[in-house]
This record gives C-alpha cells, structure tokens and sequence, in this order.
C-alpha cells in the first residue's frame, strides 16, 4: 500500500478534479457514521468516507461515481460537517483523497479540524458556488485550481469564481503555519503568567 | 463588538498570546478527555516525543463505548474493549485520573465533571465531543475539539482559537407544567435555525433562564452546538453556586468565598454589549419534538408536519428528504405517530432531575405493548441517587429497562441501537440520518417526561394530559 501524500507545509494552492455533493446540513454523522469510530487510529477511515448514503444510493453517491474517482476539491452547500465534532470526518475525507473544501458555509468544530489538516474551508456566495457546482458537473474531467492567493477558483477554459478564506487561516496555509502544535509550546512563558493570573488555579 | 459579557471577561483572562496566523492561543482550565477522540492523539502525542503538560488538569472517562446491560470486563465487542484500554494505559502513562466503571464516578462526561465539581465558573473547558457546551451551564466558555486539538490541548494546555461573537437569548416569562429545558432548548433551535449560531456564543438570560435548575441550565447549553453555536452559557448565579457547594473538586473553607465573590464579578454586567439579541416568551412554548432530520426540524406537540407551503424556501429541499426518511406526511399531525424504542438518557437529558420528570409520568402507568422502552443514567451517581429514591423500581414496574450508565443509544457506539426501520422517541440530542444506528432508523427528539408518555401510549402524546389526569 502506498502511503498518500498528506498535507504537508506551505499550502499555496490546490489544484485537482472536483467533486459536488449537493445539499445542505450534511452532518458529521453522515461522514462517517459512528461505528467507524470504534478504532485507535485514523488509517482505514477512507473507504467509509458516507458510508450509509453510499449504501442507500447503490452507487449513485458522488463518491462511487467513476467521474469523481480521484477528485481532491469537495464542493458542497451550507453547514457543512455540522453535529459531532469528530475529526474521523475530515480524515475519512481527505483519506479518500480531499485535500480542499469550498462551500457557502462550514459548521465551526469541522473547519477547525480541517485546519489543523491542512485542508483549507473556502466560502463563496450561494451563486458563486451554484455555478462552481453546474461547472463541474458539466466536465467532471477538468482540473480545478483553488489559490489562495488570489482567492479564486479556476480553469484552464478561463473560467474563474472569487473566493473566500478568513486571514488567519489562510496566511496558517500560506506560510505553512497550519500545525498550531509548535506554535503553542513555543510560548510557554506567556502560557505560566497566564495560568499564574487564574483564580482557580491559586485557591482564589 | 461584544464587550464586558461573561465571554469576553473569561476569554481576555485565558489569552496566552497572538499567534502568527492571527489567532488567539487559549489556555485551557480543565481538559476532559474519552476513549473515542483521544486515542489518535496521545499516539501524535508519542510521535513527537511530548508529555502531557498539565495532567492534573486533565481527567478522563468512559462513556461512548459501554454496553449498559452488563459492563464486566472485557467487554463483549473487542474494539469496545481495545479503546478502553488503550485509554487506561494511556491515563496511566501520563498520570492522568481516569473515573473508571464501579469507581462511582464513571458516566457520561458532561455528566460527570459538573457532579463531581470539577467545571466551574470562569473556566475555559474543552473536551473532544461537540456536547462539552454542556459546562457553559456553570458560567464557563465549554467548547468541542477536534483529535488534532485535544493533541494540542495535551501537549500545551491551550489552543489555537478565533474568538466568536455575542448573541443573547433573552427568555421572559416562565416555562408551563410540562414543559422543560429541552422543550426550550428545541423551540429556540427551531426558531434560529441549526445554521443560525455559527460563529456566536449564546449567553442564555432572563428571567425564565434564571428560573432553571442547574441539571435544566445543562440541558439548555448541551444544544446550544445544535443550533450551530460552538458554545452557549448562563450567568453564574445564586443557584450555580448552591450546587457547587461541597462537590469533591469545588473549592472549600475560606477559598469557597473568595470564589464566590470571584464568579460572581464574571457575569454579564448591565452595561454589557452584545453583537446580538433574540427575545423569546418561555410561556408560549409547548412540549416540543422534532419531525425531521436535523435538531431545527422540530414542532409543537400540538403541531402538523409542516408543509413545504410553510417551509422558507431555502429548507424546501431539506424538508422534503426528511418526508421521504421519515415517512412522515406533510400537513399531518405529529402527536399519535407510532414509535418502537422509547430511550431516556444522554448528556442533554441523563440526570437525576430527567429521570424524576419520566418517572412521574411512568409511575403506576405501564409501557404500551410492543414497545421498547430503557432508562440509561447519565452516571453512576445518578443511578445510585435515582435507586436511592426508588426511581430504578418505578421504571422497572411500568415495564421499562433500568441500564447501566453510558451514552447508550444516543450514537450507535455500543449495543444499544435501532434495526431497520425503527422509530424512537428519543431523550437524545440528534435525530440526524442513520444516528441511532440504523442507516434507515428514525429518531423523534423531545424532553424525557415526553418520552416516558410515548412509551406509555405506544405513540407521541402530549405529557401535560398524562400529567392532569
């Protein structure tokens, strides 16, 4: 088995086919249902990526559709990742290969576990990601560049949609900053005067 | 800009630094850690060659995955029992306290940290499960995380965190006979919407608020995340501090004062600013359910499914999947639906006031037949304290299951689930798709006292008739 190249440093653009998922309130849950979560690593969890709603759509789900084998750009609509914060949900995602989302809105946990992925969340209006959608579905073949730079998306026939990434997480990705592990410890000066300062950590 | 609530005072204490993404890194005051989000991250944690930096101030349990029939070990499922000891080595790998099942103190999490004391006031709590929004009850900012985050809360007793904006749900008047925090809770979300509290904290307030127990105030902020809101709060008060008071990990003597003046001077000020404000009328809610497949698809009892007519046009597509998945009729009444499984317990409903409200309703009564009905405590202190009282015999003599503590069948974690087509009244949180454990399985949400009258009816029933009569 070869190990998939997960994200991994700067993060300057994603560029691959994309898949649509329509609708909206896609929960967490739907992901990747909990009994998947019965496990102490994250290694098997992309195959199981929707897992029910691939089973009830007998391979009609956009991820069993051959067109979409081998997408990297997820497109979806409002409140995406909703519901448990399970981070099983991006890592079944990007185990099946996602390494970038763009949606009219993401529930907050879910963006956040992304982040710490590696997958960048983009927002763009409702229309502009009606239009991304009708694009793709009408050439499920062409490649797709997110930049987050330039804050769009686009394709090689020169069409292009205007995004949207929130500064900090985008300047996270765009300077490779996205793992908050090293960050975090490399202040642990501040964190004691902090802690010093809480009431409850000092008998009041 | 919010400023002077009780959000913007806890975040401003917890700051540690700006961090060069432009976050905030957040120290976090008390880390609650499970068996189902943790492991991955004490191995990353063993990757990078970190202890954990702040051990006492973690604590773990065990709920997710245990059976509530028996939980002799090891447990029958041998994926159940690979999680569990993977968290007990890992607690004691890292000196970490972990209330063990038979310990007395093992539960749900949510459940537990506030019984035993541990969440307090003016806390940042974090927990890897989107329901630690629970502890905001207390007057703390409580907030799920993602397994890479728990990580980080290991490895540095903070996060990296964007602060969130204000919204206050002013509740006047008072709740009727028969109606309950999660009746509130549910009318709130189905007003707002599921989507409507993402990137806000809901400060819950007013009178019909300050009115709530603190087991009710829990009820209340638990779903806040369902409304969208990664936490929800109430004001620290005369009652938060009445049930701290002489809990194993609440402060004692001398220090009990100074906390309380502490807490006290953390509420929401009268000058306070918020970045929004929704009023509600507690009077005016009835027992309310949800019909659909999201926590926002929810009615009074008294109500029809609503038509696509009535639906705002952007939820028409979600309101006719939920039609087709619960097979439920547009325009047709919700009370009289048949139900198969009557469940009562989880984080939002498993404490020892939920299961006095269900006994009430089920005492002297019995469960229709062909029902399935269990009551599953939130801990192992509630199910002393409800056996103590004889609640485990009045549930057992209407015909109900008394189990042992665990999220049971709020998740398909453990044995407890539906088959097939199944169709629960539910005391749970999520009624989404397949969340009960069957990929076609049906969840109708709503209050423990209105679960123990569907099990006793056999299909949804208004309780405040049962209640009368």
């Amino acid at each position: 088995m070869t190990a998939p190249s997960f994200p991994f440093g700067i993060i300057p653009q994603v560029e691959g086919r994309a898949v649509v998922l329509a609708g909206d309130d896609i929960d967490t849950d739907r992901i990747i249902p909990a009994r998947f979560l019965k496990c102490v690593t994250f290694e098997g969890l992309g195959v199981q990526a929707f897992a029910d709603d691939r089973a009830e759509l007998q391979g009609r789900h956009p991820f069993d559709l051959e067109n979409y084998q081998g997408a990297s750009i997820l497109v979806v609509n409002r409140n995406f990742g909703c519901g448990s914060s399970r981070e099983h949900a991006p890592q079944a995602l990007m185990r099946w290969g996602i390494r970038a989302v763009v949606g009219e809105s993401f529930a907050e946990i879910f963006y956040g576990n992304c982040l710490a992925l590696g997958i960048p969340c983009f927002t763009a209006s409702h229309d502009q990601v009606l239009a991304l959608q009708a694009a793709i579905q009408a050439d499920p073949a062409q490649t797709i560049c997110l930049d987050l730079g330039g804050l769009q998306a686009s394709t090689a026939a020169g069409l292009s949609w205007p995004l949207e990434l929130a500064s900090g997480p985008r300047q996270m990705m765009l300077t490779g900053q996205w793992d908050a592990t090293s960050q975090l410890l490399a202040n642990d000066g501040c964190l004691q005067k902090t802690a010093a300062n809480l009431p409850y950590l000092s008998q009041f | 800009m919010s400023a002077g609530t009780l959000y913007d005072k806890v975040w401003d204490l917890h700051q540690v630094a700006e961090l060069p993404g432009g976050s905030t890194q957040l120290f976090i005051g008390l880390h609650l850690i499970h068996e189902v989000t943790s492991p991955q991250a004490f191995s990353a944690l063993k990757d990078l060659g970190l202890a954990v930096r702040h051990p006492e101030r973690t604590v773990a349990t065990v709920d997710h995955i245990v059976p509530t029939t028996s939980q002799a070990r090891p447990f029958a499922d041998p994926l159940a029992e690979e999680m569990l000891a993977t968290l007990e080595r890992n607690c004691a790998e890292h000196g970490i306290s972990l209330q063990a099942i038979g310990s007395g103190r093992q539960g749900i999490v949510h459940v537990i940290a506030p019984e035993l004391g541990l969440t307090q006031p003016g806390m940042t709590v974090a927990c890897g499960d989107s329901h630690t929004s629970t502890h905001g009850a207390f007057g703390a900012i409580a907030f799920g995380i993602g397994t890479s985050q728990v990580r980080d809360v290991l490895a540095s007793q903070s996060l990296s965190m964007g602060k969130l904006k204000v919204r206050r749900i002013w509740v006047d008047g008072q709740l009727q006979p028969g109606v309950y925090a999660k009746d509130l809770v549910l009318h709130i979300i189905r007003s707002l919407g599921v989507k409507g509290g993402v990137g806000y904290a809901y400060e819950f307030a007013g009178p019909a608020i300050e009115a709530l127990s603190m087991e009710e105030r829990m009820t209340l902020c638990n779903m806040a995340i369902e409304g969208g809101a990664r936490c929800g709060y109430v004001n620290p008060d005369a009652i938060t501090f009445a049930y701290l008071h002489g809990r194993p990990f609440a402060p004692a003597g001398d220090a009990w004062d100074r906390a309380v003046a502490w807490w006290t001077s953390l509420a929401s000020g009268d000058q306070a600013m918020f970045d929004d404000e929704v009023r509600f009328d507690a009077a005016a809610i009835a027992p309310t359910i949800t019909w659909g497949i999201t926590p926002g698809q929810g009615i009074g009892v008294d109500e029809t499914v609503p038509t696509l007519e009535q639906t705002d046009p952007d939820e028409r597509p979600l309101a006719e999947e939920a039609y087709r998945y619960m097979d439920l009729q547009p325009g047709s009444p919700i009370a009289g639906v048949a139900v198969d499984v009557c469940f009562i317990g989880s984080c939002t409903n498993g404490r020892l006031s939920d299961l006095q409200a269900a006994a009430a309703v089920a005492k002297g009564r019995h469960v229709a037949p062909g029902i399935k009905a269990f009551v599953v405590p939130g801990s192992e202190q509630v199910a002393a304290a409800a056996e103590a009282e004889g609640l485990d015999a009045v549930f057992r003599e209407a015909g109900f299951e008394w189990r042992e503590p665990g999220c049971s069948m709020c998740l398909a974690m453990n044995p407890d689930r539906l088959e097939g087509r199944q169709i629960s009244a539910s005391s749970s949180n999520r009624n989404f798709k397949g969340r009960q454990g069957s990929a076609t399985g049906r969840t109708l949400l709503m209050s423990p006292a209105m679960v123990a009258a569907a099990a006793i009816q056999g299909k949804v029933s208004d309780v405040r008739a049962l209640l009368q009569s």
